[in-house]
């Protein structure tokens, strides 16, 4: 098993110098998995402002920093998240949003969705609720520009290095996800 | 040796300062919406994180396109007299302008089109039949300014109206400032022509595949841009400027109305911004013309 310490996955100094610029310019991707995408909109206008932080809305996986999943993940966008998270070049951050990529929310018990996403991508950070209200998101986007800032959202170092650990719990669920009155081959 | 040193420091300066009027741009679109809004210098710390990220190459033309796109409107951007000065001796041709500014969006297409993204093929497609529009309202003014003062050089329009402000081609032939600034719009992608970028429609057009540098340079390609635009708006019909920051200020003038009037209006199709260009704004142009012919000894 391969030991890495804190120090040696931490951004270096030269790295943190950067991280300055970066956690001041987030540019995120929401993935309107569910019903949380319906607080993005307050939290973008007027009433609470987030681009005063340099955050705003991207269009597409390859401009963004951030991707924000809000809400459950069944098991068919589990594909497409992973396929959008790959598509991001990096550095890269992941935010849960909302209790169901957290722990399955009310939806702990479905068939059709999966509990805990930081199984499958590596979340940077959790904004628990449901919904969490705009003040939770700022809140928790000014968690991870900190984080950014010590150099310790480190997610995506920690996909490349365990990347068999991750590519084998997203096997075990899209083998659930194949249609079962045969389909397409 | 001092030449190559003024043309960098120059093009330093036209990002710079194209980058500014962004941020100020930005941030009174925000005030508009009754936002707090970003911090005048977010779009260099946008630009600084865009290069500091991991970027995807799709292939040589993708990085060649990029290139092409910035240089060809840096090289645009040489030819503006900002205050009399020049990096290199020149008169300020205005053909020459209006012969390179299209190599830039000309260079984008090519790196777009490269990265092989169907929605940024739409997206340039809309770019250029844009460009169609606004082109043919301002070489009208162009063929106006032209035919009424025998002279193709900027830095003899800037001469013409020394001395007040009545003597500015703002005040002497308005129905032309009227089309210039529907063609402006039309060239910085505001607000009713921003068909182009789209970002809820076609996911940001043009800009769909770029990604870390790509961005960056788009970014700075962008600046570049609205320097040259605003600054021929400037220099033919708002008297030029004595110093570099008149100049500045009258171009960041220009941006700011632009950027206001951008916050009024819905997006326009891509036809019917083309109409619109060619009926409205190319009907001003024509009955400037037909004025200044009319009047001339």
């Amino acid at each position: 098993m391969l030991k890495i310490t804190r120090e040696e996955i931490i951004d270096g100094k030269f790295e943190r110098v950067l991280n300055f610029f970066r956690s001041r310019s987030m540019w995120m991707l929401y993935y309107c998995t569910g019903c949380g995408a319906v607080e993005l909109p307050p939290t973008m206008t007027s009433r609470y402002d987030m681009e005063r932080f340099g955050i705003g809305p991207m269009a597409t996986p390859r401009q963004a920093d951030i991707l924000l999943v809000t809400g459950y993940v069944s098991v068919k966008t589990l594909k497409r998240i992973v396929y959008s998270y790959e598509q991001m070049p990096e550095p890269k951050w992941v935010v849960g949003f909302g209790s169901c990529p957290v722990n399955g929310g009310i939806y702990w018990n479905s068939y059709a969705t999966i509990n805990h996403l930081d199984k499958y991508i590596p979340v940077d950070i959790s904004i628990p609720g449901c919904m969490p209200r705009p003040q939770a998101v700022i809140d928790g986007l000014i968690g991870l520009m900190d984080m950014i800032g010590r150099g310790e959202a480190v997610g995506y170092k920690k996909y490349q290095l365990n990347n068999e650990w991750y590519k084998k719990n997203q096997r075990e669920i899209l083998e659930r996800a194949k249609p079962v009155l045969g389909g397409t081959k | 040796m001092m030449e190559i040193l003024s043309v960098l420091g120059y093009s330093f300066f036209v990002m710079a300062a194209g980058l500014l009027y962004m941020g100020i741009g930005r941030k009174i679109a925000a005030r508009l919406h009754r936002r707090y809004g970003p911090p005048v210098w977010q779009c260099y710390i946008d630009v600084v994180k865009c290069f500091s990220r991991r970027s995807i190459s799709h292939n040589f033309i993708m990085d060649l396109g990029s290139m092409m796109g910035l240089s060809g409107l840096l090289a645009a951007a040489m030819f503006i007299p900002m205050a009399s000065f020049l990096p290199f001796p020149s008169q300020g041709p205005i053909i020459v302008i209006l012969y390179l500014m299209p190599i830039g969006y000309l260079g984008m297409a090519m790196g777009v089109s490269a990265s092989g993204n169907p929605l940024a093929a739409i997206g340039i497609g809309r770019a250029l039949t844009l460009m169609m529009g606004y082109e043919v309202p301002f070489a009208m003014i162009v063929l106006t300014f032209v035919a009424s003062f025998s002279s193709t050089s900027l830095v003899k329009l800037q001469e013409l109206q020394a001395g007040g402000i009545m003597n500015w081609h703002m005040v002497t032939m308005p129905i032309g400032f009227a089309a210039a600034l529907i063609a402006l719009m039309g060239m910085l992608g505001k607000k009713p022509f921003d068909t182009m970028i789209a970002p809820s429609e076609i996911a940001s057009g043009p800009m769909v595949e770029l990604s870390g540098k790509f961005l960056g340079l788009a970014f700075l390609q962008h600046a570049t841009a609205i320097f040259v635009e605003t600054g021929l708006i400037v220099i033919m019909f708002l008297g030029g400027a004595s110093n570099v920051f008149e100049f500045v200020a009258k171009q960041a003038l220009v941006y700011i109305v632009m950027a206001s009037l951008s916050e009024l209006w819905a997006r326009y199709r891509v036809e019917q911004a083309t109409k619109f260009l060619w009926i409205s704004a190319g009907s001003l142009a024509l009955v400037q013309l037909i004025v200044n012919m009319a009047g001339r000894k």
